[in-house]
């Protein structure tokens, strides 16, 4: 048994197989960042840090003296609690289990990892792509219908500056809701119309405050995954069992002028 | 073209697998190419033609170490038992069998987990989404 202590949960096999699945779909349509930077590893949970390269120099007399530094990986945990009642019910085949506080605990912890990667981890010393980009952002606008005056700004800005893409454009949750809504109105859909200026894909990024454009070339945004998303198993009682969604990573930004924010104020 | 990779349709197997069958078909071509390599240097007289064979097959063994390490980072069972065997001083076979047996036993971070595939110690899998973004 590892430290997610699976096999101390009251839940069958057939029980954690739908667990798993569920707690999948609900995440993979959330994580947003991961379809954006470069994803190392997983390298294990006894993965402690990722290597910077740089030294900090300690006074020692008779020699010279440095100390390698390190960015400790975060470890993201969201805690949720299902009625054991309603995992019996999976046992005997029932589809439609109320799963709401795991669906509920998958999209905390996409937003958290999310949020890391856009806007940084200040207490983790971790910076985000937002908030590390020199460019001066561009505004989005009130309407959605002109989202491509901003888009095609900043891959301009992009290429200006030397960065090649393709492109990307991660949309906070309402900004994804408003293009999506004028896409459904007829006419040029507005997605199509995006994608060919990224000549790339846009992501749903809830946590995201506003929209970036990113560039997809590679080596810019690191992410370094020690244990990747894993259900784990904290305790139970009669009626109840309390499991966990967890992940350790850091993430650094090697080219801040690789994104262009797009903000959601006029 | 031949698909001799597959030993299911490849229709029905999921894009990760079919992935996973190209990269142990391509180990095996590295490891089939360092092996001709090799038996060619040990009968080669030709000063310049021994170089040239010594640097391809450098390029084999590179090439054999980057499709060994995806299968590895694609398969936590493998790669833990490949830790407590690759690059350690001693005996190898010791070595393979006290590995093999510590992730029988869930002593390693790839035991079996309960309702999950032998080797995926839990994890739910998901990796790098980029590639689908894109």
């Amino acid at each position: 048994m590892n430290h997610l202590l699976r096999g101390l949960a009251p839940i069958s096999d057939a029980g954690w197989r739908v667990l798993d699945e569920e707690a999948r779909v609900r995440l993979t349509s959330a994580l947003a960042a991961r379809r954006l930077v470069d994803f190392y590893g997983p390298s294990g949970w006894d993965r402690s840090a990722t290597n910077l390269g740089r030294v900090v120099p300690l006074g020692r007399d008779g020699v010279r003296a440095m100390q390698r530094r390190v960015l400790p990986l975060v470890e993201l945990r969201a805690e949720f609690e299902l009625s054991l009642e309603e995992l019996r019910g999976v046992d005997r085949g029932a589809e439609d289990a109320d799963l709401q506080p795991l669906d509920e605990a998958a999209h905390r912890i996409a937003v958290g990892e999310n949020v890391t990667v856009f806007h940084g981890f200040a207490e983790a010393a971790m910076a985000g792509i937002v908030d590390s980009s020199p460019h001066p952002p561009f505004a989005l606008g009130d309407s959605a219908d002109a989202f491509p005056v901003p888009v095609a700004g900043a891959v301009e800005h992009l290429l200006s500056s030397g960065v090649s893409g393709p492109y990307a454009l991660a949309l906070g949750g309402e900004q994804y809701r408003r293009v999506a809504q004028t896409a459904e109105h007829g006419g040029y859909p507005l997605l199509e119309h995006l994608r060919r200026i990224l000549e790339g894909p846009i992501v749903w990024a809830p946590g995201l405050a506003g929209a970036v454009v990113v560039s997809l070339r590679g080596g810019d945004f690191l992410f370094d995954c020690g244990s990747d998303l894993s259900l784990g198993y904290l305790r139970h009682d009669a009626e109840r069992v309390v499991l966990y969604i967890e992940e350790s990573f850091s993430f650094r930004v090697a080219t801040p002028e690789a994104a262009v924010a797009l903000t959601a104020q006029t | 073209m031949g698909f001799d990779q597959y030993h299911e349709p490849p229709e029905e197997l999921p894009a990760a697998t079919r992935t996973f069958a190209r990269l142990c078909a391509s180990l095996t071509e590295e490891a089939e190419a360092i092996g001709w390599y090799q038996q060619r240097i040990a009968v080669e007289q030709d000063p310049e033609a021994l170089a040239i064979m010594r640097d391809a097959q450098g390029e084999e063994f590179k090439h054999f170490s980057m499709d060994l390490e995806f299968l590895l980072r694609r398969t936590p069972e493998w790669r833990e038992i490949a830790r407590g065997v690759l690059f350690q001083a001693g005996d190898i076979v010791e070595h393979g069998e006290a590995s093999e047996a510590a992730a029988a036993s869930g002593g390693g971070e790839s035991s079996p987990e309960p309702g999950t595939a032998p080797g995926s110690a839990g994890s739910l899998g998901i990796g790098n989404l980029r590639e689908a973004g894109r």
